[in-house]
């Protein structure tokens, strides 16, 4: 049986090249291929299962529990989620929503009428109500930029032009001022955009800073600047977010002369830069040790400056080595960026967590929750995805 | 005796002075004097052959050459400009010196052409096409151009140095050193790479190379210089100074190496 599949294996077309007799079985989809295929490959979703799921009495008792509960909890959330859930509560007399219904669903359905009305608060914060499509254009021009830098064949010097119009187009809409549009402090930006600005610039600015402290810190002839990286990493990972996001509201402002007083959410995108750096640059300094020695000489011995020997050979294999934890970091990163709620700023989550305050909707924080958490998870997961399908890709051209 | 005999070869390059040239050279390694008083000259044209024992320096000599290491006395005065720590004159002679390591040390991350076009490029400032037109021949010369849109980690051990031995001669070199090149690799595959080092040196390029391919020695090398603890103890002519060594250091390494093989 094996032998009969190695032949097919090696290819019906080399045998029959080779005038050897080609049995009558071999080349057709028919014959099993056991070997190095997982148990019960072939045999259809019965015998799949069989093999898989029910081959001992252990594994069969373990199966039905699981999927007794499996069963039990996704019923149970399709009936509190959807089949009793409340869509929408009529209005008073006065105007406001009126959640009468969503009260009498209570605890056996979801009141996801809540979202309906406060998702645009929940989305743009105090952003004026009227000027909210500038805001949605700031997300869809985000997201775009996104998935436009994501596909290798945008890899290219264009791209950064890309990135400083699409950055200037959206602080445009944002502040507003010229074309017609109001002007709009950034007190009142909230929301999604506001935790997208933030973990955006916290990472595109932080990124090269850490390439550049990670690459400080393994300088051998310059000892003050590797110093200084080291200080500065060790002073920033030692200190919580926190801490950093206060120093930044509440004592930068105290140091400076009078009068000079940069707002809160620039304090607190450049204490963001400061400690994204800070992590990325160990990150990517464990990529830089991770390089064998051979790959600096060989640049050297080519006569390359320090600066193409690191732009040509270096990194490009240095940051390849670190994706995971790059994504890892980046997308603790993007959740940590709900912190700013400390000091003030309404990102996604505290304008999630405003809204739930509104008097009527007090009872229904669960779906509101699960509302921002579905959002959050949709960006993590794509990161996630993102990584490994461009690991798989390096690893397909770079052996070692 | 030998000594004598190699000075007074008349030198065929153009001009009088060395190609290579150590005089006194030390460097220790914390307390541990790993190259002793090293003068060596190698003439333009020349092949030089360097063996000796492990942990005998000659690796750290010849990576001294193109300042892969440093060394603490002395001087070294390569194609006429002497090694300090002036950083442009070193980027200078580095243009000028190829370098094959024993690892290979491909980047693993480019193909094999562009392997061999980026230093042009970037440190030449050749133009891509001429640049992967030089690359081709080169490729051509080692016997593998069919190979040029591969990543070197799809290639055999022997494959991958014949490209890094192309990927030096790109940057039109006027002196190859070679740091045991064919030390890595499988016996089957020592020969394709002697043989691309020999025809190298029958084009007359200047060459040290440090090695134990005996053989290899005595087919091309004008001269041997055999190092031990850090010094030359002796060299000559290939065949002179195997048949007839003057130290019991070269002999007792010339037994261990025959024995070996």
């Amino acid at each position: 049986m094996s032998e009969l599949t190695t032949t097919t294996r090696a290819g019906a077309g080399v045998s029959e090249a080779a005038g050897e007799p080609v049995p009558s079985v071999a080349g057709t989809a028919a014959v099993p291929i056991i070997r190095n295929a997982p148990a019960g490959a072939g045999l259809g979703p019965v015998g799949w299962a069989r093999a898989n799921l029910f081959n001992s009495w252990w594994s069969s008792a373990v199966t039905l529990l699981l999927a007794y509960f499996l069963v039990k909890w996704t019923l149970g959330f399709l009936g509190w989620g959807v089949l009793n859930a409340v869509w929408s509560v009529p209005e008073t007399a006065a105007g406001a929503m009126d959640p009468e219904r969503c009260r009498a669903a209570q605890g056996a359905g979801a009141c996801w009428a809540m979202i309906g009305d406060k998702y645009r608060f929940t989305l743009f914060g105090r952003y004026p109500y009227d000027e909210q499509w500038r805001p949605a254009v700031v997300v869809a021009l985000f997201l775009g930029l996104y998935a436009i830098s994501a596909m290798r064949r945008f890899w290219r010097k264009e791209l950064v032009l890309i990135w400083a119009a699409t950055l200037t187009v959206i602080g445009l809409l944002m502040w507003g001022g010229v074309l017609g549009m109001t002007y709009v402090p950034q007190d009142n930006w909230g929301g999604l955009p506001l935790t997208l600005i933030l973990s955006t610039f916290g990472l595109a600015l932080g990124f090269p800073l850490a390439i550049l402290v990670a690459l400080g810190r393994r300088s051998t002839n310059m000892p003050a600047v590797r110093l200084i990286c080291v200080v500065y990493v060790e002073l920033i990972r030692g200190v919580p977010l926190i801490t950093v996001l206060f120093m930044a509201s509440v004592m930068f402002p105290l140091f400076m002369p009078e009068g000079f007083n940069p707002d809160k959410l620039l304090r607190a995108q450049i204490a963001f830069i400061l400690f994204a750096a800070a992590y990325l640059a160990e990150v990517v300094r464990g990529g830089l040790q991770a390089l064998p020695k051979g790959q600096y000489e060989a640049a050297d011995a080519m006569g390359m400056s320090y600066w193409k020997k690191t732009g040509l050979i270096v990194l490009p294999q240095a940051l390849r080595l670190v994706i995971p934890p790059l994504v890892n970091t980046f997308i603790g990163f993007f959740k940590d960026t709900s912190l700013v709620i400390i000091i003030g700023l309404f990102d996604l989550l505290g304008a999630g967590k405003n809204a739930v305050n509104d008097p009527i909707w007090q009872a229904y924080s669960t779906e509101m929750y699960l509302f921002l958490g579905a959002i959050y998870f949709a960006f993590c997961f794509v990161m996630a995805r993102y990584s490994r399908g461009l690991e798989q890709e390096f690893s397909r051209t770079v052996r070692r | 005796m030998s000594q004598a005999a190699t000075m007074d070869r008349p030198q065929t390059g153009a001009s009088n002075e060395p190609a290579i040239l150590l005089d006194r050279v030390n460097k220790w390694y914390g307390a541990m004097h790993v190259l002793r008083d090293i003068s060596l000259s190698v003439g333009h044209r020349e092949k030089v052959v360097v063996c000796g024992p492990s942990g005998s320096g000659k690796s750290t000599m010849i990576r001294c050459i193109n300042r892969l290491e440093s060394h603490q006395e002395g001087r070294i005065v390569v194609d006429g400009t002497e090694l300090t720590d002036d950083l442009r004159a070193l980027d200078t002679i580095r243009r000028e010196v190829g370098m094959v390591f024993q690892s290979f040390n491909l980047f693993p991350h480019l193909t094999i052409l562009e392997n061999c076009t980026l230093a042009p490029i970037w440190v030449r400032k050749m133009p891509k096409a001429e640049a992967e037109e030089l690359a081709m021949s080169y490729l051509k010369r080692v016997k593998i151009p069919e190979q040029a849109k591969k990543y070197p980690g799809q290639l055999s051990g022997g494959q991958q140095q014949r490209v890094a031995i192309a990927r030096a001669l790109c940057m039109k070199p006027k002196i190859m050193l070679f740091d045991e090149p064919t030390s890595a690799l499988d016996p089957e595959m020592i020969k394709e790479v002697l043989d691309t080092m020999i025809g190298l040196a029958e084009s007359g390029m200047t060459m040290v190379c440090v090695t134990h391919e005996m053989g290899f020695a005595r087919q091309v090398a004008d001269r041997v210089v055999f190092m031990d603890r850090g010094e030359i103890v002796e060299q000559g002519e290939p065949n002179t100074l195997f048949e007839n060594p003057q130290t019991e250091r070269l002999q007792l390494f010339l037994s261990q190496i025959l024995r070996g093989h």
